[in-house]
């Protein structure tokens, strides 16, 4: 029990860590290649400057994605023995697929492009850049595979008390899988694309309006409103596939107690856990969530109630962090269009609120993938693979709480200190602009 | 040839170029601080592990991913049971990882040095901590039939420990002979004269380490029953010696080769030694995790096999070609062609 909650919440530090720095990587490494692809045709020295500079802050973010990827690949079997030895015919497969098929690829190459500016050619070098863009989201996919089997399993059979493969195309082709992997991809994108806004805003506030910094916002402001509304779209369709194959999760998030036909949205509301009700509920958007979850506005939505209280998803956390994302999702997408705007009509430098806006917003695509994160796991409690195995009989059985404990805390230093070191180092290289 | 035993193959494979590649990556590491007498040795040091450590780092994770989807009773027992080792093997690379790219971003000494002695200390740590595992499941983990009856004290016994100090002076013999083919001037020089006297105490380590095999193991069973696979061991000597004649002849990428053969044939020893178990027990034979009562079901092996077949040889050839494209030695020159600087 002991040793359940304290891998769980080593799971979840570990991974919500690692993921400040995936999105990155993933948005950083496309628009990088965007612009190095730039120079290369141009020859334009604005953009070779761009590629400098951005790629600098990429590689050391890139450095502790990697490193804290690590710790990822492993935990399963520390913490999470039972669970292991239950999916490993499955789920085995995708992580080893995408470090043989993905992160090989992404991690020789990005030491390559690293110490190759003067031995190749301008279009070589920007297409090794591409190739690290490529490696990435490939290995994006593998893992969301991953995780998507846990969320929704498919192509496999119980054998001997284990699920053993059975289809490997049910398997890659998991509708919940690929849009999960649009969606992951579409965010990584839009917080690229804020960082660089944000980052040059920064810099347009100081009054450093350098050619280079014009146009980085220039060039990631579409790059971020495409990614942004494409979000929604990805949101859409995800919600679409929670209400077909995750009813708990549904009802969680949107806090709904009661079964129910043609269910209103409330725009406001607050689920109040003990009494099994909302505490608040008001402004309702009549037949909206019917229509979110099934497209269809008089549809029947199942609710909490009729499930039993142990087969629930915490549901504060997931209704919380379900509202905030999409709240922050639409407030991107609004973002990203003025930045569009005001960017495209020159006008951006002469609006400072805006300025301060986008240098705030930096920070607010972290927060919504983390919510997003949370969201998916948490709301796919108490299961830790939906509907086969629950997280309460997945961890390990040979370690103890002592281990648990000291290993936690021994995360969290040496990560805390890593998050320090790197957003020092962030911060000094953003300032250092030519 | 049952899918098990190939995965058994490909699984010494990937854990065998693991040791020969990061190998040299944890020698530069702790050697590195002692050999350099200058910023510009420290750097030309560092680089020329800078475009490839991290690629030979994902033989590691491939060798993780391989045991989970290959043999996931294994890969749940062997990372629960050695909980302690694992955390301080992960904590240990990452820790290694950061300080290569971080040590050149701030222009300080101070800053720098920090760095240094992180990359030294967790260059030193990891191969410790490998190598201890290694021993102790070459020797046999305390599993019995209702679970895990070891402890992280008990690890630290005479036969695990020897194994760390192999891995330690293999890694630091092959990191020596890499330097000194990669690095130039006096660097190369001091490099190549450690190597040499480092060789000696690789053939010491290596025959105490035979010998308590023959103790503290099970190893020699299969040779003796299989004399034709004491071939592997008898290649291992002749890559150990090779690479002293090689050394002697000044045939530094020759005593590279010879260097990475022994590391390959070593742990292909003990492979060889383990077979069919992958961790055997040391209380009660039937609770050894075998190849065959810890792997996958057929058709996910069949699948794995498969992916291996067509990407493990592209990943060979564009890592091939990769060293290719940095064969030179690495020079203070090149060290202006790299984007964030040593």
């Amino acid at each position: 029990m002991v040793v359940e909650s304290l891998s769980r919440i080593q799971f979840a530090s570990v991974a919500i860590f690692h993921f400040l720095f995936v999105p990155l990587t993933l948005g950083l490494s496309t628009l990088v290649a965007i612009m190095e692809t730039m120079y290369a045709r141009t020859g334009d020295e604005t953009y070779l400057k761009m590629t400098r500079y951005w790629s600098r802050l990429f590689l050391v973010n890139f450095a502790v994605g990697v490193v804290t990827g690590l710790t990822l690949e492993f935990q399963f079997g520390m913490n999470w023995a039972e669970y292991s030895k239950f999916v490993g015919d499955i789920f085995g497969a995708p992580l080893a697929i995408e470090a043989t098929v993905a992160f090989f690829l992404e991690s020789t190459f990005i030491g390559v492009w690293m110490f190759s500016w003067k031995r190749v050619s301008r279009g070589a070098h920007a297409a090794i850049m591409w190739l690290v863009a490529f490696a990435s989201t490939l290995s994006a996919l593998w893992i969301l595979l991953a995780n998507g089997w846990m969320q929704k399993p498919r192509g496999y059979v119980i054998s001997g008390g284990r699920a053993q493969l059975s289809d490997f195309g049910a398997l890659i082709w998991n509708p919940y899988a690929w849009i999960k992997f649009f969606h992951v991809i579409m965010a990584a994108w839009t917080l690229a694309a804020f960082f660089v806004m944000g980052i040059s805003a920064i810099h347009m506030l100081r009054g450093r309006n350098s050619e280079m910094v014009r146009k980085s916002f220039r060039l990631a402001a579409p790059f971020g409103l495409i990614a942004a509304v494409l979000i929604i779209v990805a949101g859409d369709l995800s919600g679409v596939q929670v209400a077909k194959f995750q009813p708990t999760k549904l009802a969680a998030m949107e806090a709904q107690w009661k079964t129910q036909s043609n269910v209103p949205f409330y725009l406001m509301a607050l689920p109040d856990v003990r009494a099994g009700r909302n505490s608040i509920e008001a402004l309702p958007i009549p037949g909206l969530l019917s229509f979110l979850a099934y497209h269809d506005s008089t549809a029947t939505i199942k609710g909490l109630d009729d499930f039993p209280a142990t087969e629930r998803p915490p549901v504060l956390v997931t209704f919380i962090a379900f509202r905030a994302m999409v709240a922050l999702g639409f407030l991107f997408a609004l973002c990203a269009l003025l930045s569009v705007i005001f960017a495209w009509t020159k006008t951006l430098e002469t609006k400072r609120w805006f300025l301060w806006v986008m240098a705030v917003a930096l920070v607010l695509p972290y927060l919504a993938s983390e919510l997003g994160w949370i969201l998916a796991e948490i709301g796919r409690q108490p299961w830790i693979v939906y509907g086969l195995l629950k997280t309460a009989d997945a961890y390990s059985r040979s370690i103890t709480p002592g281990d648990v404990l000291g290993s936690l805390i021994a995360f969290l230093v040496i990560y805390g200190t890593l998050a320090a070191v790197d957003a020092f180092l962030l911060t000094r290289y953003a300032r250092k602009v030519e | 040839m049952a899918l098990q035993v190939l995965w058994f193959v490909l699984w010494g494979v990937l854990w065998a170029v693991y040791f020969m590649l990061d190998g040299f990556d944890f020698g530069t590491g702790m050697l590195r601080n002692f050999l350099a007498s200058d910023e510009t040795e420290k750097q030309v040091a560092l680089a020329t592990i800078g475009p490839v450590w991290n690629g030979n780092e994902v033989w590691l994770i491939t060798a993780g991913g391989a045991t989970f989807a290959a043999f996931p009773l294994t890969y749940a027992s062997l990372f629960s049971f050695l909980y302690l080792p694992m955390l301080l093997i992960l904590f240990s690379l990452i820790l290694r990882g950061v300080s290569v790219e971080f040590r050149g971003k701030i222009d300080t000494p101070r800053w720098r040095a920090a760095w240094d002695w992180v990359l030294a200390v967790t260059s030193f740590t990891a191969p410790l901590v490998l190598g201890l595992g290694f021993g102790n499941i070459f020797k046999g983990l305390p599993i019995a039939q209702d679970g895990y009856r070891g402890s992280f004290g008990m690890l630290f016994n005479p036969y695990g420990l020897l194994t760390a100090v192999l891995f330690i002076v293999l890694f630091l013999q092959h990191g020596a002979v890499w330097l000194a083919l990669k690095s130039g001037g006096g660097m190369s020089e001091r490099s190549s004269r450690l190597a040499g006297r480092l060789w000696y105490l690789v053939l010491l380590v290596a025959v105490a380490f035979l010998v308590l095999t023959g103790f503290s193991t099970k190893l020699y069973d299969n040779f003796f029953s299989h004399p034709g696979w004491l071939l592997v061991p008898v290649l291992a000597v002749a890559a150990l010696l090779l690479v002293k004649i090689l050394h002697a002849r000044a045939r530094m990428l020759g005593a590279f080769f010879s260097s990475c053969a022994l590391i390959v044939l070593v742990v292909a020893t003990g492979l060889v030694g383990l077979f069919p178990n992958l961790i055997p027990s040391s209380l009660d034979p039937a609770a050894s995790l075998t190849i065959f009562n810890s792997s996958s079901g057929p058709y996910t092996l069949r699948l794995m096999s498969i992916v291996a077949a067509i990407f493990v040889p592209i990943v060979i050839v564009y890592q091939v070609l990769v060293y290719r494209f940095f064969r030179e030695k690495t020079t203070p020159d090149s060290l202006a062609d790299h984007s964030g600087g040593y």
